[in-house]
């Protein structure tokens, strides 16, 4: 049901039966190590390209999430995935593997939150009794697309991140037990004239203030009712400007409250710049670490924030400015 | 950022990039340029080191060690590159490690093994020169205009 003008609020409140995530040698050595279902020691996962290895990520965060649920795959009614890759080839492939209905999405780092929020409307207006959401990022397959090759040493700047490998999925349904996915808002496009791809946080920072705001004022909601909010990938810097520019607006969230799955993910020793970054960011964070926390009951109300700078390898050369985009899912337990 | 490209900003956007921009931690320049000066000084009293044992033991004159000093510097390069150890060299060295011979012979490498997995005609060969070439374009043709102004000025009776 919509309320307000961009937010979705779910009476049917569909339940997230089982979620995964899985994790490259980075993310191992990481603070949410303990999180991942499944942390592979080798970038290739014994593939022959940085590609295959992406779509076994996925293909690996499906299979997890769809054994926990006690389905097999053929009982997975439809797959909504997304990922960075031209052609998001990783998603697509896997939905190949799978071999169920598949939509795939875009929405760069938000692609995470784009599925989760999309599979919830499909079961929530009953197109659907289950409905898989996943997304995935590699390291290397993205340096490569997006930057230089992994082996080329050019020296980055303290507000770069770190592509995370990592991949995420979360298995809805209709009813059951499990951490619910009661409200979506659905962000637009922000752009604020930056186009340094070295600086992806504060490119992005505007596009979740705006959603942010937008999810309160369309809910009427207090900004302490969550637990957590957390934003998808601003890392350090964007963190620090959001947190900034929210005070500027007058919603000002307390401390604690107001966090970055790019923050968590990693140690604050390893070589990672200003955070973590891509799609895998948010989705193993929220689908490994805090949907664990939920199930524990040391979370009740959780707020994703997911961002995606949506640029590609050509436009930023044609020196155009860095469209961003967040979209925001409360879940509650 | 040039006033140019500013005047097209709204000053909405404006108003945040001051924000952004005071919020970001900058490039700590100075620092870079010192490890920049101590790593591309390693890198060449290496070359030097090199250039002088080829003479002594190898029978070189001046003149034509230099060859086999960039040959072995560029081996050596290609080989950290390989061994996935370069890029970790250069994030600290920076301009150190981009500016000598090294630095060269790091994008050929780095790029060639990257595309490897779409195979050797359109991987290793389409992309060998994908960063490298721009530095070969603009190296040929800045030779050949100071060669034409070297002729001019001879032909004008200078030098």
């Amino acid at each position: 049901m919509l309320k307000g003008h961009q937010t979705w609020v779910f009476e049917s409140k569909p339940v997230i039966a089982a979620s995964s995530a899985v994790g490259g040698p980075f993310e191992a050595q990481g603070a949410l190590a303990g999180d991942f279902d499944k942390l592979h020691e080798d970038i290739w996962l014994g593939q022959d390209s940085f590609e295959k290895a992406e779509k076994r990520l996925l293909e690996e965060a499906c299979e997890v999430a769809i054994n926990k649920a006690g389905l097999k795959k053929e009982d997975v009614q439809f797959f909504l995935s997304g990922d960075l890759m031209n052609q998001i080839i990783s998603s697509s492939f896997t939905a190949r593997t799978l071999g169920v209905p598949f939509l795939g999405l875009f929405g760069a780092c938000s692609s995470s939150m784009e599925a989760l929020s999309l599979a919830a409307l499909l079961i929530d207006s009953k197109a659907a009794e289950n409905a898989l959401a996943a997304a995935s990022s590699h390291n290397a397959t993205a340096e490569k697309q997006f930057r230089y090759p992994t082996e080329y040493g050019a020296q980055k700047p303290p507000t770069a991140q770190w592509t995370v490998t990592g991949a995420g999925a979360a298995l809805l349904k209709g009813e059951g037990d499990g951490p619910r996915v009661v409200a979506a808002t659905i962000g637009r496009i922000v752009d604020m004239g930056l186009s340094d791809p070295y600086n992806m946080g504060a490119a992005m920072a505007p596009a979740a203030v705006d959603t942010i705001q937008a999810h309160f004022r369309d809910l009427n909601r207090d900004i302490t009712y969550y637990d957590i909010i957390a934003t998808g990938d601003l890392g350090r810097v964007g963190h620090q400007i959001a947190s900034a520019l929210l005070v500027k607006h007058g919603l000002e969230i307390p401390p604690g409250i107001f966090t970055d799955c790019g923050i968590l993910i990693y140690n604050q020793e390893q070589p990672v710049l200003a955070g973590g970054s891509g799609c895998g960011c948010s989705a193993t964070v929220t689908f490994g670490h805090f949907l664990n926390r939920m199930r524990k009951e040391e979370l009740r109300r959780l707020l994703i924030v997911a961002t995606g700078a949506l640029m590609s390898p050509l436009s930023y050369q044609q020196k155009e400015s860095i469209p961003c985009i967040a979209h925001a899912v409360a879940i509650e337990i | 950022m040039s006033n140019k490209k500013k005047k097209k900003l709204t000053p909405t956007q404006q108003e945040y990039q001051a924000l952004a921009n005071n919020l970001e931690p900058k490039r700590p320049v100075m620092a870079n340029c010192i490890k920049a000066f101590l790593v591309g000084g390693t890198i060449c009293t290496l070359g030097q080191g090199l250039q002088w044992m080829f003479i002594e033991y190898f029978n070189f004159t001046e003149d034509t060690a230099g060859d086999p000093t960039v040959a072995v510097l560029i081996f050596i390069s290609a080989l950290l590159t390989g061994l996935g150890v370069y890029d970790h060299i250069a994030q600290f060295g920076g301009a150190g490690t981009a500016v000598p011979v090294t630095g060269f012979a790091n994008t050929v490498a780095s790029a060639s093994i990257e595309h490897r997995s779409e195979g050797y005609v359109l991987g290793v060969g389409g992309n060998m020169f994908k960063l490298a070439g721009s530095v070969i374009a603009f190296g040929v043709f800045s030779a050949f205009v100071v060669a034409l102004v070297k002729i001019t000025i001879k032909k004008l009776g200078g030098m």
